[in-house]
Order: structure tokens, then C-alpha cells, then sequence
């Protein structure tokens, strides 16, 4: 395998972007991510986004968002209508090809214009489940009282994973929801809003944007200090209706985890600090289960979501990205020389990307 | 550099609605299942190894394997897994506050979603046994079950009178439902980006603006506050002329929907204003359709001042000048070559 790193990355999110067009978002965080490097759009190789149309109620909305590439002359490119981690990982295959050693990932989400929870119910089965409107709290509450009655985790353990996440984003620029002081207490007085979920349990929504920069071997020294290297990167895919899975696992996840240390030569619970990509605090406890990174605080020695994770600030299309290149800021600073990320896509985590990166 | 004033400081916004009307293949699976619903039934598909999916799965999701056969399961079953939804969803066929489950049938081994009428949270339980309450006309579709009630209440409730419950394809008794209508509706508030507003706001006053790069100078329309070439902000706002030339122009017999004062043909053509390195889209009028050619002159011709909004639609149309004809040669886009970018 050719090695391949993060050499450099730039982060926004927001509540909401109002007079702020994808391409205006994304014209300051492209130009941050390169420069930081040293590099123009001339020296990377291929380009790959992340985006989602319906979000933009607009057909073949990231041809424009291509206008803060500055794709002229032509460059080559490509686009997937999921979470950026996903683009990454296609971007990571055309450097493993070896055709090009610097490769551009962006992606970018802005959902505050419409009804997230409700644009979510498209995702379902178009016959016999979308037509009922099911919103993405009300299946994320499906999933979490599931976990809650097997047995696997209480009410208190959830709230614990949102405190964590609070008090972990104090000091995020890019997290929504961060206190330095919340306690299970406080959490526990909050409202139920999807039963049993309080609104604590569920990914605060944010309009944003991420990019990566990745670059081959003896590319990504030149370029900066540390290379946080992909050492094992692995995507894996469960059944998609909501009732053929157990939804108290995500068997992908654990797969993608086992694929992705085979590779790294590192378990996926041998690292530093963790970045999940989870909807709920109830999906945060599925995955570190399934990953082997322990139980719901502590972990085995594994920092969770030290940025506040996506329960913090979700942009849907971007939160996976945005893990990635968070888990990849803690090894570059020299905080931690492991580091998983995660991103998932589809509802209840169908599908699950785990990520394992390590310092040079 | 122009200023706009803010005389209005709330945001222009606009309603954006994107409607995608399906007609929805069922196949033999999905439509025995949507068969089943029409006919007061619940039907399931059974793999090799007996085990039982409802709603059918077409082939087997763990194995990718064929499903074996079809069959029918009971109507009532229990409730594994439940949320509450208040208020009630757009969108969802259900007015008032209820359960959301998923349910699995007597005699299936997956459950099903689908909606528990009761009337408070206080009646919902996992485990807690229900059965299936119908529509009274059904058609073959999910909504044929207004929900799940708890066993032995003989609920009757009634659904929104919504698109799903009035356009469903109407089946023939007897014969096998073969598709299903699946509207979708999305409502968004779009709010156009700084630079569109400025831009919009502008033609109250009869005046286009456009972007200056910051590169070279190349002068966009609209404005995007940003030069695409080069992936860089573009704050610069200036006034344009409201003249120019075609750069392009083609002949277009389909009617625009709500321009009644359009007859067809008309010229649709991009529009090269003076001051402008790239076209944008407009009406040519105030001619022969065969008069229009590239490089032709040509000037607004705006809505009278008390009709005029914060809205591009001010320019009706673009009629000639009668001036000498840009040659063909300089004609068109010039951003990309003429001005001697770096890039070109």
C-alpha cells in the first residue's frame, strides 16, 4: 500500500448560514486548507466532494459549489452525494493508484434553510416506510429505547455520553453545544423531546463545511511537520430496512474496524482518541460497543469525542469528514499519536467508515 | 465601488418547494404486499430457512438468496420498539399525536413501522399487543392501514385527507397492485446569499450590478461574491450598463409558464452587457426572430416604475439598439480569453 496522510485541514460550522451560499462558505475554508500547505489548486491532483442536493433543494448544486475550487483551468474531479468521509476514502484510492500524490476532499452541508429531521424520512423505504413521514429524531428514539430496554445501557449512561460531549466541546470554535460545568443532573432535567430521547441526546444541527488535504508519502513530509498518516481505512454496509438489523449493534461498524486494523496493524481501541460520528448519544454508545473502545465514559483508556463529536455540531454531509480531520488535528498538534474516526451514513447507522490514522 | 442602501433590512426570502410526484413500480414482492393491504391482509416473504419478513424483503438481506414465497401473517402482533410523535409530522398522514412503533406481526419474524393510535403516551408500552386498523377504501398502499390500535378497542380513526389518501393509483378489485403513488413535498426558506440581495435590490432602481474580480478585474453577473476561476472572494460590487450585445441567442416554441405577454417563438439569448466580462440569461423581443444574431445591440426594456420590485423579472426583455453590430470575432464570453487571464 502507498502511505497516505492528512497534511492539512479547515473546519466551519454554524447554526445557520443564512446569506451565506455553499460556495461563499467554502471559498475561505479551501484557500485555509491549501495555503496552510503552501499549495494552489494546480498542484493537486484530484479533487472529491461530499454534498447532498435535496439539502440544497436544488439539482446538481455541487457543479456550483465546484466555483470555489477556482476549477478553471479544468481539473479533475468527482463528487459523491454522501458525508465527505466517503469522498475522502474515494480520494484515497486514487492515491493509492498512484496516478496523482495530492488529492483535495471538501464537503459541505447546509440544512437550516429546510426541515432536516423531516428531509431525512427520504432516505427510508420508498413503499412501505417513507409515506409515513417517520422524522429522523423519532427513528433515532426507535433505535435508542432498543438499547435502553436490551439492557446495554441506562438513561443515566446516556446522559453521562452528552456531558462528556459538552464538556468536551468547551473550547471548540466549531461546536454548537459545549459547557464546561453540565452534569448528568442538569441533563436529566431537560424535556424528553422524542421519546426517550431529550434534545441533549440528539446531534445539535449545524450548517458547515470541512476540508482535507491528503498527500503520498515523502509529498506529505515536504509538506508539513507530522503527516497524520491512513494507516487502515475501511467501509462496511448493513441491510437498510429498519426492521431486518439489529439496531442495538452496528455489525458494519465492528467489521469496518476489524478491516481497517488488519491494515493499520493496530486494534481500532489502540489509539489515543476516538471521533464518532453518531446522531444520538444512544448511536455514540452503539459504536464504541461495536468498535471494542469500551463502555459509554471512559473507554479503555480511549479519549471519545475530545472535539465534542458530532453531538456537538452535526452538518449532515460534512460530520464524517469533519471527524476525520479532528481525530487528524489532536496526532498533528502531538496530542495523541493514534486516533480513530468514524462517519456513517444512512439511517441508524447502516453504513459505517472507520478510519485509523497515526502520527509520523 | 457601489453601496446599496438598506432601505429594507429584513432578508428577501421566498418559499421553495420541490415536488417530486412518483408513480412508484411495486414488482411482484412489494406488490403482493401492497395487494395484500387493498384486500384487508398482511402479507410477508419467507426465506429458505422459514424465517418471515414483513414488509416482504424482495431477496434475502443477509444472504442476497432469493426469498422463497410469499405469506400471509396475522394483523395484530406487538410492539418492540416506540417513540411518540406530538405534534404530528408535515407530511405524515396523521393529524393529531401518536405513537410510532415498529410492530411485529403475529407470524412474521421482523417488525414493521407504522403508527399507534391512542391518545396519550401514558398508553404506550413496549410489548404491549395491537392490531391492525383499516381504511375502510383502500387502494394498495401503506396508508391503507390508518394505524395500529390496541387489541379489542375497535378504534376507529380517520386519516388526513392528504395527497397520499386522494391520488393513490386506483387499483382494480382482483387485480394486482402494480404501482403506488409516493409524493414527496419539501418545503424550504430560501434566503439568496448577500450579493444576490444587494443584486435583487438593485433592480428596484433599475440598475444591474456585478461582481469585479479581485484577480484581474473581470467583471461577473450576477453577482456570487466570489471569482470562480480562481476560487477567490469577489466583494467588489459595480453598476453595469443596460446594454450590451447577444452573445448567443436560440429560437424556443414552448411557452413560458405565467408570461402570457410572451408569445412563441421567442428568443431566449445570453445577454453581454456592457462592462461585463461574462452573459446571463434574458428575453430578445422588439424584432423579426430573424433579425436576432450574434453581436447584435441590444438594451433593457423595464417594467413601468410602478410595477418595479426587488426582482430580476423587471427586465422584460432586450430589444435593439440599432447600433453597429459587435463583431463576431469579440462577441460572447469575454472573462475567459479576451481580458488575457492568467489562466487562459
Amino acid at each position: 500500500m502507498r502511505e497516505v496522510a492528512v497534511v492539512s485541514s479547515a473546519i466551519h460550522q454554524v447554526k445557520a448560514l443564512t446569506l451565506t451560499t455553499d460556495v461563499q462558505l467554502m471559498v475561505p475554508l479551501i484557500n485555509e486548507a491549501r495555503d496552510a500547505v503552501g499549495l494552489t489548486q494546480a498542484d493537486i491532483g484530484f479533487t472529491c466532494s461530499g454534498s447532498s442536493d435535496f439539502l440544497a433543494g436544488q439539482g446538481f448544486s455541487f457543479v456550483q459549489t465546484l466555483d470555489a475550487v477556482g476549477a478553471f483551468p479544468p481539473i479533475a474531479e468527482s463528487h459523491v452525494e454522501m458525508d465527505g468521509a466517503f469522498a475522502l476514502y474515494e480520494a484515497w484510492v486514487k492515491l493509492q493508484i498512484g496516478e496523482v500524490d495530492i488529492a483535495l476532499v471538501y464537503s459541505y452541508g447546509k440544512s437550516s434553510p429546510g426541515s432536516r429531521r423531516d428531509v431525512l424520512a427520504v432516505q427510508l423505504d420508498p413503499y412501505a416506510v417513507a409515506p409515513l413521514w417517520p422524522d429522523a429524531h423519532s427513528v433515532a428514539a426507535l433505535q435508542a429505547r432498543l438499547l435502553l430496554e436490551s439492557g446495554a445501557v441506562t438513561v443515566e449512561e446516556l446522559a453521562a455520553i452528552a456531558v462528556r460531549s459538552q464538556r468536551n466541546a468547551v473550547g471548540n470554535p466549531n461546536a454548537l453545544r459545549a459547557s464546561p460545568d453540565i452534569t448528568v443532573d442538569d441533563v436529566l432535567a431537560g424535556a424528553v423531546v422524542a421519546d426517550p430521547l431529550r434534545a441533549s441526546d440528539l446531534a445539535a444541527e449545524a450548517d458547515g463545511g470541512c476540508v482535507v488535504v491528503l498527500a503520498a508519502g515523502d509529498r506529505a513530509r515536504d509538506l508539513c511537520e507530522r503527516p497524520v498518516w491512513i494507516r487502515g481505512i475501511d467501509h462496511r454496509i448493513d441491510a437498510h430496512g429498519l426492521g431486518v438489523r439489529d439496531l442495538t449493534l452496528a455489525a458494519s461498524a465492528a467489521l469496518a474496524a476489524g478491516k481497517a486494523a488488519e491494515r493499520a496493524g493496530f486494534a481500532a481501541d489502540a489509539v489515543d482518541v476516538a471521533e464518532l460520528h453518531a446522531a444520538s448519544t444512544a448511536q455514540a454508545h452503539v459504536l464504541a460497543t461495536a468498535m471494542g473502545l469500551g463502555g459509554t465514559t471512559s473507554g479503555n483508556g480511549v479519549r471519545i469525542d475530545p472535539s465534542g463529536g458530532s453531538l456537538a455540531a452535526d452538518t449532515l454531509m460534512a460530520a464524517g469528514l469533519v471527524r476525520i480531520a479532528e481525530a487528524a488535528r489532536w496526532v498533528s498538534g502531538g496530542d495523541a499519536d493514534r486516533a480513530l474516526a468514524h462517519a456513517s451514513s444512512g439511517p441508524c447507522l447502516q453504513q459505517n467508515m472507520v478510519c485509523l490514522l497515526e502520527g509520523e | 465601488m457601489v453601496t446599496v442602501g438598506s432601505v429594507d433590512p429584513a432578508p428577501l426570502r421566498a418559499d421553495l418547494v420541490i415536488e417530486y410526484p412518483f408513480t412508484r413500480t411495486t414488482g411482484p414482492v412489494v406488490g403482493a404486499f401492497m395487494t395484500g393491504l387493498r384486500d384487508g391482509r398482511i402479507v410477508g416473504s419467507r426465506r429458505a430457512d422459514g424465517r418471515v419478513f414483513v414488509p416482504p424483503a424482495e431477496v434475502d438481506p443477509e444472504t442476497g438468496d432469493a426469498i422463497v414465497d410469499m405469506v400471509e401473517v396475522s394483523s395484530a402482533g406487538v410492539v418492540e420498539t416506540w417513540t411518540w410523535v406530538d405534534p404530528p409530522r408535515p407530511g405524515s398522514p396523521w393529524e393529531v399525536p401518536h405513537g410510532l412503533a415498529l410492530i411485529r406481526m403475529d407470524g412474521a419474524d421482523t417488525p414493521m413501522l407504522h403508527g399507534v393510535l391512542v391518545d396519550s403516551v401514558d398508553d404506550m408500552a413496549t410489548g404491549m399487543r395491537v392490531e391492525a386498523v383499516w381504511r375502510d377504501e383502500r387502494v394498495g398502499h401503506i396508508t391503507d392501514l390508518v394505524g395500529f390500535a390496541p387489541e379489542g378497542t375497535d378504534t376507529k380513526v380517520e386519516l388526513a385527507a392528504g395527497e397520499t389518501a386522494l391520488t393513490v393509483g386506483a387499483a382494480v378489485a382482483g387485480e394486482p397492485v402494480r404501482s403506488i403513488r409516493t409524493p414527496i413535498r419539501l418545503e424550504y426558506d430560501f434566503i439568496p446569499s448577500a450579493a444576490a440581495q444587494e443584486y435583487l435590490r438593485a433592480y428596484a432602481d433599475k440598475r444591474i450590478l456585478g461582481n469585479r474580480s479581485p484577480v484581474d478585474g473581470a467583471v461577473f453577473v450576477p453577482p456570487r461574491g466570489v471569482d470562480p476561476r480562481h476560487g477567490v472572494e469577489a466583494t467588489e460590487m459595480v453598476d453595469l450598463a443596460d446594454t450590451g450585445h447577444v452573445g448567443n441567442f436560440c429560437v424556443t416554441h414552448l411557452p413560458i409558464p405565467g408570461r402570457s405577454d410572451l408569445p412563441t417563438p421567442y428568443v431566449s439569448a445570453w445577454i453581454h452587457l456592457d462592462g461585463a466580462d461574462i452573459g446571463f440569461l434574458g428575453l430578445v423581443s422588439g424584432c423579426d426572430l430573424d433579425d436576432v444574431r450574434i453581436g447584435m445591440r441590444v438594451r433593457a426594456v423595464w417594467k413601468p416604475d410602478d410595477e418595479l420590485g426587488a426582482t430580476a423579472e423587471n427586465v422584460r426583455y432586450w430589444e435593439p439598439t440599432g447600433e453597429p453590430d459587435v463583431p463576431v470575432e469579440q462577441a460572447g464570453n469575454q472573462a475567459w480569453s479576451a481580458k488575457g487571464s492568467p489562466d487562459a
